[in-house]
């Protein structure tokens, strides 16, 4: 398990009760399992405490939690026959982007997310979950056949953000988040979007533009990373505390704004602690949403997609 | 007698909007160091005389240099809700609107027109600069929709200057959304069947390169303009390495496939005229057609420019 920050006392008392644990091992005949028990209920209750009103910087340290599942869990769980599709039939597949055809609850869709990895290997492989514009292209044209089919279209959202590199820029990353944008826009198909770990500005709206976008509990979602924001309007990036709470980047505030549909309940401690159970949860978000949409004609599920955003905004943080 | 209306409230407007004028009329060219008189700069469409350096020029400066005679009409934009988040960082974000509002004279970081360009009728939104860097909030995305909706409606095509340092922090991930709101009024254009052309100007950055700014139907940039999604800064930091000379600029963007076409500031209109010509089905435009606007540099107005007699007529027509 990997402590964040913030949950350093909680490492401590079950450090405590690992050692006990680890010391009773070793000494035959010592009983610390009242002690080690007490430990455990504290621990509990710490988690719990802690994890009931998680400010917005510590929500971004759980969103990015390296434990947390990603989108590769996700699909591996949730979807059956899945079968990735590569390539953006231009230059490259970018590994930052899984995405396919596959089944949910055998009805075939097509999904598509970003995915970090999980050790230093796969993180590199995967970019950190960076895309390039090979990425959005591919993305691109798999909305695209999934309109042609009538399939819909699930995506799932987990990066820090496009990747800010040399060659993604000659190759026209701006252009590349546009077009996928648009593409959202434009699928005559249910688009579902959720985040299930850090929505990185324009990297995730170029997935997350959909008919309906539901939220991890303790997910983030923002036009900026607190660092970044605290460092232009704060000239000093250890504000990140300030900045995170002033963009209101949190599901909560976000389900306000109308920027989300809804918000899915994370396991006490966050998904990293009960990975199944979040995975889970998310799988049953995705088919209500589904069955929600289900039905609806091409045109209005455009018709719908385009007059949200064009409303959005108006309400405020005040319903 | 509504052209009277619209030819005098250009004229009121650059009266209004005449922005700080530097005390010793002297503008230094950032480029090549070339003092350059501020009329003359003007006159130059803020391009310097020198080294054809393009300097940002205010979206009132640009429209009355782009239309005919220098008339143009604004588009109404609808307000949005003022600081939507209750955003503060070391000041209140209301505190930085006023000061933006108070420095560039204007509401905020776009203008929104119709008016004719060699004779070919258009709607034009322009981006400021110089208006919170011309970042991307609400209002831009309502001022972007305003001008969609009005070309659809007379249908004409839509031209839009963009400059922008990015998103509106201050309005967090409602100046996200913009990205997508954006591309639905180029959608609405798309499905009118009328042109949108993007003139890319120095700096366009970040989510407004990502979002109306990439999706015209063609693409021309200013000479050196920077044209990013990620600023060469932080991607400098990212790959740890330096960047070649002229990365990112436009000509290494038309280079690279990103644009149609680079096109000096005085031959944009041009330029402008001739490709909506063509793609509205107009007959070509005849040199009698293409008179560019008069220079309209006016000396700057004393405060109580509204009540001078040049001013005061404007009233009259208006209320007629
Ligand atoms: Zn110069």
């Amino acid at each position: 398990m990997t402590y964040l920050e913030f949950e350093k006392p909680l490492a401590e008392i079950e450090g405590k009760a690992e050692e006990l644990r680890a010391l009773a091992r070793k000494n035959a005949g010592m009983d610390v399992e009242k002690e080690a028990a007490a430990l455990d209920k504290k621990a509990a209750d710490l988690l719990r405490d802690l994890y009931k009103d998680l400010s917005p910087w510590r929500k971004c340290q759980v969103a990015r939690h390296p434990d947390r599942p990603h989108c590769k869990d996700y699909i591996e769980a949730l979807f059956t026959d899945y079968t990735p599709l590569a390539g953006d039939r231009n230059f490259a597949d970018d590994h930052a982007i899984m995405g396919g055809l596959a089944r949910l609850n055998d009805a075939p869709v097509v999904v598509i997310g970003h995915e970090k990895g999980n050790d230093t290997k796969t993180r590199i492989e995967r970019n950190f979950g960076m895309a390039r514009p090979e990425g959005y292209r591919k993305a691109i044209r798999l909305m695209d056949m999934a309109d042609r089919f009538g399939l819909p279209v699930i995506t799932l959202v987990d990066t820090p953000g496009a990747y800010p590199g040399k060659g993604a820029e000659e190759r026209g990353q701006a252009e590349a988040i546009a077009r996928s944008t648009q593409k959202c826009l434009e699928i005559g198909v249910p688009l579902i979007s959720v985040i299930i770990g850090e929505g990185g500005s324009g990297g995730a709206v170029a997935f997350a533009t959909a008919n309906r976008v539901a939220m991890l509990e303790h997910s983030v979602y923002s036009v900026i990373s607190p660092e970044g924001c605290a460092s232009i309007l704060w000239k000093d990036a250890e504000k990140m505390r300030e900045a995170a709470e002033a963009l209101r980047l949190t599901a909560q505030d976000l389900l306000k704004l109308g920027v989300i549909d809804r918000i899915i309940p994370e396991p006490t401690g966050g998904a990293q602690r009960g990975a199944d159970t979040a995975i889970a949860a998310v799988g049953a978000e995705i088919a209500t949403l589904l069955k929600q949409l289900s039905g609806k004609q091409p045109a209005d599920l455009i018709r719908d997609r385009r007059q949200k955003y064009l409303k959005m905004g108006a309400k405020g943080l005040a319903a | 007698m509504n052209w009277i209306s619209n030819y005098v409230r250009p004229k009121i407007n650059s009266l209004f909007s005449r922005r700080e004028v530097p005390e010793n009329l002297w503008t230094k060219c950032p480029e090549c160091g070339t003092m350059l008189f501020h009329r003359e700069l003007a006159d130059n469409l803020n391009v310097c005389t020198s080294c054809d350096h393009h300097m940002a020029i205010s979206p009132r400066d640009r429209f009355v240099r782009l239309f005919d005679g220098g008339i143009f009409t604004e588009v109404a934009v609808p307000d949005p809700l003022p600081d939507p988040l209750g955003f503060r960082d070391q000041k209140k974000y209301p505190e930085r609107l006023k000061a933006a509002q108070k420095a560039t004279g204007e509401k905020e970081a776009m203008l929104v027109a119709e008016g004719e360009i060699g004779r070919t009728p258009i709607v034009a939104a322009c981006q400021d600069f110089s208006f919170m860097a011309g970042s991307m909030g609400m209002y831009v995305g309502n001022a972007i929709i305003a001008a969609a909706t009005r070309a659809v409606e007379l249908k004409r095509p839509l031209v839009l200057f963009s400059a922008a340092g990015g998103a509106r922090m201050q309005e967090g991930i409602l100046s996200l959304m913009q990205m997508p709101r954006t591309t639905v009024a180029v959608q609405m254009l798309k499905e009118a069947r009328l042109p949108y052309v993007v003139v890319l100007t120095h700096p366009t950055t970040g989510g407004v390169t990502a979002s109306y700014a990439m999706l015209g139907d063609v693409q021309i940039a200013e000479p050196n303009a920077l044209i990013c999604f990620a600023g060469p800064r932080v991607i400098e930091q990212t790959i740890r390495e330096t960047l070649p000379e002229g990365f990112q600029r436009a000509e290494y963007l038309l280079d690279h496939g990103m644009l149609d076409r680079v096109t000096h500031r005085k031959k944009l209109r041009e330029d402008l005229i001739i490709v909506l010509r063509m793609l509205m089905h107009l007959p070509p435009p005849v040199a009698a057609d293409l008179p560019a606007p008069k220079p309209v540099y006016v000396e700057p107005a004393p405060v109580d420019a509204a009540a001078t007699p040049e001013a005061a007529p404007a009233e009259t027509p208006k209320q007629a």
